[in-house]
């Protein structure tokens, strides 16, 4: 047995080692695979079950996929969330990263950092409180800014929360609640940006635009693509703020928007569990297959 | 306008006074659709539904009003709202309570131990942390109704405590911040896996463990699908839920409503009420989250 220490790794020079290792390695993990199977594998594996068979558990194909397709609202659903992530996804991926390069631009270090902490404070309103406060803030009655919804041709909350408005309105609350965090992120990436990779840009004579367009975003690229992916997931499951909406309407705006509504309304509504299991699988086919290429094509988790 | 005359190069670039303003004038725009909201919210609770109207938005009610606000919420349904504060830190803390005793071994032994299946269990991970979770609610419901837990605390609380973004964090932290060679020490000192582990991992993992439990935290107490989906009963909802009741008793809102109904006001400060706990950790754990975001960040 040789006595220089060796990483976990070179099973094959420490064998004792290595089976105690990977006992208690598995011993760490054991717990953590029980959730990950009973809340992560299992409900998956219960949607494509039902997402498959019929109330009776007969196979039934693709029958339910086709039946919920057809369903009025199904493609109506399909193109609001579309139109919410593209919405969502370009302000974060514009204004986060604009924030980001002004804050680190920024001259007085406290003065950056009390922005970055003030930016962040909406993240402690996530979930309905980001809703209810918006409510109020488009409700041209109560608004701070109802001279400004004014100015906008808005002057009754029906007409701010027209329809072709939602999406707009969404990614005002998912921003809002949501960009805080992810300014810090950047904020910090921008930090991890070695200083001589700066000094030689700044050598080279290149201006604050060169030097973020050339030299900073490039070098955030990974972080951008891992952010995108993260408030894709995000976005794809909309449903308390449609949810409260229609509450806040009495069912004029926001009901059965959004696909997990849908979902929502096929399983506790119609009694339809199947089709809610079809519409689910769906959204985990997108989803999981978006997080997978990530996973394997962008090098951010090099899994070891 | 522009002042845009050549100099000669200093130490540190001098931006252009236009450049400057623009820059300002772009943060502080910032600044004002981030806070202005909160600030707005904190200030309604002291108003009355009159003053809420016809008053300054951004002007202090009353002591007074604020007080009749607090009175008339507790007063709905039978001080409700006290119970579904109870309710989401009872859920919120159990669950984060189980998510760090198993989330950090986890990431501990993905990070610092070899054993079989370790990188298809990091992959799983990985896909799972970016999966959204929501789209499983409805899946869940019909799992956690096939062993009877609907309606009991635990329908949330176990799938509440299943949180693969905190064990990737661990995992994250051990490979870039415990150089593996400590414990290689350790072990030939002849210290048992476990003893490692405890004595030498986890007080080097006080800022991962502060950040898993933030993050967990914060998500649990904001979650609003399961919960809805999972406990119906009003005695059992958390306060998220809870202030969506609020809302669809709220006459302007809903014009439907009858007597019992809640006005702007009191709404407003049953929102302050449910966000207080989190600002709460916020304010603390400030420090941990920005070195703790990037754990990421400085794994090269």
């Amino acid at each position: 047995m040789t006595l220089t220490p060796s990483s976990p790794g070179s099973a094959a020079r420490r064998p004792r080692g290595a089976v105690r290792q990977s006992r208690a390695g598995t011993a760490f993990v054991a717990a953590y695979v029980v959730l990950l199977v009973a809340f992560g594998v299992l409900p998956t594996a219960y949607a494509v079950y039902f997402a498959f068979t019929d109330a009776g558990g007969k196979v039934t194909g693709f029958a339910n996929f086709t039946a919920t397709a057809h369903d009025f609202r199904f493609m109506d659903a399909v193109s609001h969330v579309a139109v919410y992530l593209a919405f969502w996804l370009l302000s974060l991926v514009v204004f986060v990263v604009a924030l980001a390069l002004l804050l680190h631009r920024l001259a007085s270090g406290s003065a950056s950092k009390a922005l970055r902490f003030l930016y962040y404070i909406p993240g402690a309103l996530a979930g309905a409180a980001s809703v209810l406060v918006w409510l109020f803030m488009l409700d041209p009655t109560v608004s701070p800014v109802s001279s400004l919804l004014g100015m906008s041709g808005f002057h009754t909350f029906g007409e701010v929360i027209a329809p072709g408005n939602l999406p707009l309105l969404f990614t005002v609350i998912a921003f809002w609640t949501g960009a805080g965090g992810w300014i810090v992120v950047m904020y910090g990436a921008l930090n991890n940006i070695p200083t001589d990779v700066m000094e030689a840009a700044r050598i080279d004579g290149a201006g604050a635009w060169q030097t973020a367009w050339h030299v900073q975003i490039p070098m955030l690229r990974k972080w951008i693509v891992y952010m995108v992916i993260l408030a894709f997931a995000g976005g794809a499951q909309l449903f308390v703020e449609p949810q409260l909406l229609s509450l806040a309407s009495v069912g004029v705006a926001g009901r059965d928007y959004s696909l997990n509504q849908l979902t929502f309304d096929f399983a506790f509504q119609m009694n339809n569990i199947n089709g809610a299991a079809a519409v689910s699988v769906e959204l985990l086919v997108v989803s999981v297959s978006a997080a997978a290429l990530f996973v394997a094509r962008s090098g951010f988790f090099d899994a070891d | 306008m522009s002042r845009s005359h050549h100099r000669p190069p200093r130490r540190r670039s001098v931006p252009h006074l236009a450049s400057r303003l623009l820059t300002g004038s772009v943060l502080a725009a910032f600044l004002a659709f981030f806070v202005l909201p909160v600030l707005w919210l904190a200030l309604a609770a002291t108003k009355t539904d009159h003053q809420l109207v016809h008053d300054n938005p951004l002007s202090f009610g009353s002591w007074h009003a604020l007080k009749a606000n607090w009175d008339a919420l507790t007063a709905f349904q039978d001080n409700a709202i006290m119970q579904w504060l109870g309710n989401s830190a009872l859920y919120a803390v159990i669950s984060l309570a189980i998510t760090l005793a198993v989330a950090i071994p986890a990431g501990y032994a993905l990070a610092m131990t070899e054993f079989r299946g370790r990188h298809t269990l990091l992959i799983a991970t990985l896909v799972v942390m970016l999966m959204p979770n929501a789209t499983l609610v409805v899946p869940l419901f019909l799992e956690i109704n096939a062993v009877h837990l609907i309606g009991t605390m635990w329908s949330i609380i176990l799938p509440y405590s299943f949180y693969p973004f905190g064990v990737y964090l661990t995992y994250i932290y051990f490979t870039t911040a415990v150089p593996k060679d400590l414990l290689a020490v350790a072990r030939m000192d002849g210290c048992s896996e476990f003893r490692v582990f405890w004595h030498i991992a986890l007080p080097l993992a006080t800022p991962v463990i502060a950040l898993v439990g933030f993050f967990s935290f914060v998500a649990n107490w904001t979650n609003y699908f399961l919960p809805y989906v999972m406990l119906p009963e009003s005695s059992q909802m958390p306060i998220q839920v809870g202030v969506g009741t609020l809302l669809s008793n709220v006459p302007s809102f809903n014009p439907a409503v009858g007597t019992l109904a809640i006005e702007r006001p009191q709404l407003a400060l049953a929102t302050l009420v449910a966000i207080t706990p989190v600002l709460i950790v916020f304010l603390f754990a400030q420090r941990f989250l920005v070195s703790g975001m990037l754990a990421g960040a400085t794994k090269e």
